[in-house]
């Protein structure tokens, strides 16, 4: 699937909750249920240090696609990180460069993605896009 | 008692902002200790001013420049009063309590050696540490840390044993703004004189709830903030003892700070001009005059009994629920809450207070250390104003079961 198909179906999902408290009971049960990293990569190298939650990102090449794990010691924090993985990881790095996180406005959890909330996703998106610059690079 | 009971009811009325809603629910404000609400004569004061008022104050001769001139000195005069200093000049507007420490820090940059020691307290918020860090690299002088107990209070026996004949400054908040801990702050004032120390007070969390007396501390220095007293932002004062503000040196330089200007040498205005350099902000000085004001229409005495009547209240509340510590156990605090539940992180509760539509702070609150002391990431800080009420406690303890419900 493309990353586009994919943020479509996270939409479609979600618009089938009713209020915001389907939405994060459905986010804090992805950041329960998912093992997004190794604890072997939980270490300071991988850390984006928020004022408010921390989040590790790993990065590996894998026949030509990028696969990212990552975990936060925040649970919501953690919920948004599996709905960005599953849309980012095991992508072809081209198609993360072009891609957007348009989805995660649609899906109204924009405001974890502002600046001010320093919680580390923010970081966290730009880290995806760089380590995909810099696996496309290894390509060409 | 000598005071009047409050009518919370009525004095809601006086902040527009307590009627909004967020994310569609009624507001309520329980991040009082970062910012305050302005009530509409605050309000009021700045929208006079600049629709009757603005102009550069201290240089022109034109009605407006004096007009305005005569409501800035004014308010400095109000707040000499409300502080008690000995003089109005000793009382310098600031852009809030940072600037104040940061332009004592500098000052002291030039009287400080590497024989001597500025002690400061385990229960700072970070911007009344690293100016000292800084101030101490810049002269080689050693910092001390006076330390804290479980209870979050200051360990006050090792404050003695900390002061010598070594110690220049002692810098220590009046009130812990991550914790709500009362210091006391008269007895270590007394007892840093005995050793020729100066002693700056961070007062930013105390002025909201007391009136603090500057001659009957007999503090050094004292700073705060408009914005945590229903003032503007941007806007704050530091109260220094007249020997002290003239042995100290300008801050910056610029407009307003000077007497004579050649390029062979400028000789610098007298107090408190010295330390005001360049325009101020000069509505919020105004306003600032009419925050204290308010306030004090209402009476501190009054506003600390209802606040303490809340922090009893919700302290109570939140205990029944299971599994939630308080941090900040000290039988001297003010109506600060800040706690964690076991095995949940404080964003995650934060942000499901935040959708319900109670604002609450979560984090570090700007006072790692005092984090690592207890080794957690950060707690969630609930802090009430005299325009809160118990019936908006109720919400946050209810809101806190279904962010337990929801993240356990």
């Amino acid at each position: 699937m493309t990353i586009a198909e994919i943020q479509a179906d996270i939409i479609e999902e979600f618009s089938m909750f009713d209020d915001w408290e389907e939405r994060y009971q459905y986010m804090i049960d992805l950041g329960k249920t998912l093992p997004l990293i190794d604890e072997k990569y939980k270490t300071d190298d991988h850390i984006i240090k928020g004022c408010q939650s921390k989040v590790w990102l790993n990065a590996e090449m894998n026949d030509e696609k990028v696969v990212f794990t990552a975990d936060s010691d925040a649970i919501i924090t953690k919920g948004i990180i599996a709905i960005l993985i599953r849309a980012f990881s095991n992508q072809h790095p081209k198609a993360i460069i072009e891609s957007n996180t348009g989805f995660i406005d649609e899906i109204g959890l924009k405001e974890h993605l502002s600046p001010t909330r320093a919680n580390g996703l923010v970081s966290m998106i730009k880290q995806i896009k760089m380590y995909a610059l810099a696996y496309q690079t290894q390509i060409n | 008692m000598s005071h009047m009971a409050l009518n919370v009811d009525q004095i809601r009325e006086d902040f527009p902002i307590l009627s909004r809603k967020v994310n569609g629910k009624p507001l309520i404000y329980f991040d009082n200790a970062a910012t305050s609400q302005t009530p509409q004569s605050v309000i009021n004061t700045i929208v006079d001013y600049y629709s009757n008022y603005n102009s550069n104050i201290h240089r022109g001769v034109h009605a407006l420049s004096q007009e305005a001139t005569d409501l800035y000195e004014a308010s400095r005069q109000k707040l000499q009063e409300h502080f008690n200093a000995k003089r109005a000049y000793e009382i310098i507007f600031t852009s809030g309590t940072t600037h104040g420490i940061n332009l004592i820090a500098s000052g002291f940059a030039s009287i400080l050696t590497s024989e001597d020691e500025v002690l400061v307290s385990a229960l700072e918020h970070h911007s009344n540490i690293v100016p000292w860090q800084m101030l101490c690299e810049r002269t080689g002088s050693q910092l001390k840390v006076i330390p804290m107990n479980e209870e979050g209070e200051l360990v006050i026996s090792a404050y003695h044993e900390l002061l010598s004949e070594r110690t220049k400054l002692v810098f220590v908040n009046h009130i812990s703004n991550a914790l709500g801990t009362i210091n006391p702050i008269k007895d270590m004032i007394a007892a840093a004189h005995n050793f020729g120390a100066a002693v700056l007070v961070d007062g930013a969390q105390a002025c909201p709830h007391l009136k603090p007396d500057m001659q009957d501390l007999d503090v050094d220095f004292y700073v705060c903030g408009a914005h945590k007293m229903c003032g503007p932002t941007g806007i704050g004062i530091l109260y220094g003892k007249e020997e002290w503000l003239q042995k100290l040196p300008p801050y910056q330089g610029g407009g307003e700070m000077i007497d004579q200007v050649t390029f062979e040498k400028t000789t610098y205005a007298g107090l408190p001009h010295k330390f005001e350099a360049g325009t101020p902000n000069i509505a919020g000085g105004i306003a600032f005059g009419a925050a204290v004001d308010y306030m004090n229409a209402i009476g501190f005495e009054t506003i600390a009994s209802y606040e303490h009547e809340l922090l009893s209240y919700a302290t109570e509340k939140l205990l029944e629920i299971e599994g939630l510590k308080i941090y900040g156990t000290s039988d001297s605090k003010t109506s600060v809450i800040s706690f964690n539940i076991e095995g949940i992180h404080p964003y995650d509760i934060g942000t499901i207070l935040d959708k319900m539509g109670i604002a609450v702070r979560t984090g570090h609150h700007c006072a790692q250390p005092i984090m690592d002391f207890y080794q957690i990431p950060g707690t969630v800080r609930a802090s009430f104003a005299f325009y809160n009420t118990k019936s908006e406690i109720d919400a946050l303890v209810e809101g806190v079961r279904k962010a337990k419900m929801m993240l356990s």
